[in-house]
């Protein structure tokens, strides 16, 4: 069965992409499967320096999921360039570059960097909760999306994503500014800001008080959005939020997606990326769908 | 993907504190000292996450591999109710090992709490010259493994917060007047992070090799999350390296504790 989407101008074998901060530059989980498999990757978060990331810890298991503050450790975009697209290319793995940046001017320069890149698309991070400066400054409003997705546009000569926040009032406003201001493709969603408290220690468990929620917790939040934002645009969607297996999967694409991101769910399972696919397969046999896009939408209401 | 790995053995060592002998024939051909496996506790959406625990011992020729935990929390206490004949979903061995002495060497371990474990099997592959372990406790009933610490230690010290067994006090008091007096090939230190930076601190002043290893909470354990932060110097300036990738084992001159 072909497996195959095409949208915003990328070509995935399969819909399955390893979300980003979850898969590193894929060089450990290239240690447990064939990386062939994935449809596609999409990186740990770069900025235009290297950064050092938060104090730990950085993580807090809660029910069904986790909250993390990693807060944007990564090498910089041009020690990416430099070291990990050569080992990404030794796969067929198309490369989505997630990028954040404290100022628009921040998007910019490496949006044009990456232009000269060999990556297959640029998905702008404006919903990292977890930086004290820009990002979601900039994703948290339809203005913010707008002024961000319209500055980058001009320089990227990429397929543009725009990684959405769930920490908003109306996620429909926020997607429909991503489109209006060029975006191609609105990817979503980013992590829901939470805290978790030790009540022996009487303290927040994370260093850094607050974190964003992942894992099968946030996954009835994120389809509903997939659903309300599917309804008010017209460019593809890329669904994420707590996908663990093939009927997850199935979901997000029913609510409108075109393909999904799984994260959370490989630190459990690495097996789950391959899995999830297969489990899309499965359906589409069983119910008769001979493409992925026959599914997209295809919500019986 | 599977790490099924079958349970040989549960046994209770002491109040709270606990062995599971799993048979895997690709972790126990692996493993070396230092390194930890990544057990899911659970397949249901409690204790999500998968639990670091190190490995206490392996036994080559029947592929038996020890895992040591203390129950304190959510994971640690749905692994208790694990019993032989279970299957285990045991990712492993990950993480970097101690650096396995030379034969005419002479050693010392100081470890502390649930850290003694992985110095048992360190000590147990070290067929060096001189082995010394110090052990701290927080009292007498804590105490396991003793007798095995004996078996392959030529000395061993141990100490109880409490002083209902062996020295009175912390074990770094009974540690830091030894080295005064000797001087050790190679000290490895695995326990409470005050008590492996005082060992650390004393070995990098006087030049001894000194390696230690680190705790931290996890997310993926092969290091593609990020999570499991460590402070260690950079120059003049410092970065976080990450306990599953880089450690759980690191020189001592290169942590900032």
């Amino acid at each position: 069965m072909n497996l195959s989407v095409n949208f915003a101008g990328l070509k995935l074998k399969n819909p399955v992409i390893a979300a980003s901060g979850t898969f590193g530059f894929g060089r450990e989980f290239s240690n447990f499967f064939d990386l062939n498999r994935l449809g596609g990757i999409s990186v740990k978060g770069l900025t235009l320096e290297p950064r050092k990331g938060n104090p730990p810890p950085r993580i807090a298991e809660t029910p069904g999921g986790i909250l993390n503050s990693v807060g944007l450790q990564n090498p910089g975009v041009h020690a990416f360039i430099r070291e990990e697209i050569p080992f990404l290319r030794q796969f067929d793995l198309p490369i989505i570059v997630n990028i954040a940046g404290n100022t628009p001017e921040d998007y910019c320069a490496m949006a044009e960097i990456l232009s000269e890149a060999d990556i297959d698309a640029i998905e702008l991070n404006v919903s990292c909760p977890n930086v004290k400066k820009g990002c979601l400054l900039f994703g948290s409003t339809p203005e913010g999306v707008s002024e961000i997705t319209a500055v980058v546009r001009k320089v990227c000569k990429k397929p543009l994503i725009v990684k959405l926040t769930p920490n908003v009032t109306d996620i429909t406003q926020t997607a429909k500014a991503a489109e209006a201001s060029g975006a191609d493709c609105v990817s979503l969603i980013n992590t829901l800001l939470g805290m978790a408290i030790d009540i022996e220690k009487r303290k927040p468990i994370l260093a850094n008080t607050m974190g964003g929620l992942s894992g099968p917790a946030v996954k009835p939040v994120a389809v509903r959005m997939v659903y309300q934002v599917s309804k008010e645009v017209k460019i593809p969607i890329i669904g994420m939020g707590g996908i663990s297996n093939g009927e997850d999967a199935v979901e997000f694409l029913l609510a409108g997606a075109s393909a999904v991101m799984v994260g959370t769910a490989g630190f459990v399972n690495p097996g789950v990326w391959v899995e999830t696919a297969e489990g899309i397969e499965a359906y589409m046999k069983k119910h008769g769908f001979g493409k992925v896009s026959e599914l997209t939408g295809a919500l019986q209401e | 993907m599977n790490f099924d790995t079958i349970i040989r053995k549960t046994e209770k060592l002491s109040e709270g504190i606990y062995l599971i002998r799993l048979h895997s024939a690709r972790i126990a051909s692996k493993a070396v000292p230092g390194q930890f496996v990544n057990v899911r506790c659970s397949d249901g959406l409690n204790a999500y996450l998968r639990r670091p625990i190190s490995i206490c011992r392996v036994d080559r020729k029947n592929n038996t591999v020890d895992i040591v935990f203390m129950n304190r929390g959510k994971g640690t206490n749905l692994l208790c109710s694990f019993a032989q004949g279970d299957t285990l979903d045991a990712m492993g061995p990950l993480g970097n090992g101690f650096t396995l002495p030379k034969e005419k060497e002479r050693i010392a371990v100081v470890g502390g709490g649930i850290g003694v474990f992985p110095l048992l099997y360190l000590l147990e592959e070290s067929h060096c010259a001189c082995k010394t372990a110090f052990l701290g406790f927080r009292t007498k009933e804590a105490i396991v493994l003793q007798d095995a610490f004996h078996r392959t230690a030529q000395k061993l010290v141990i100490a109880t917060d409490d002083g209902s067994y062996g020295t009175n006090g912390l074990i770094t008091a009974p540690f830091m007047a030894w080295l005064e007096a000797e001087r050790p090939d190679r000290v490895y230190s695995c326990g409470p992070a005050p008590m492996m930076k005082i060992v650390a601190r004393a070995c990098v002043q006087k030049g001894i090799f000194c390696e230690v290893s680190m705790e931290q909470r996890m997310g993926c354990g092969i290091g593609a999350c990020l999570v499991c932060a460590c402070k260690v110097q950079d120059g003049d300036d410092y970065q976080y390296a990450h306990v599953c990738k880089d450690g759980p084992v690191f020189p001592a001159e290169r942590l900032i504790f």
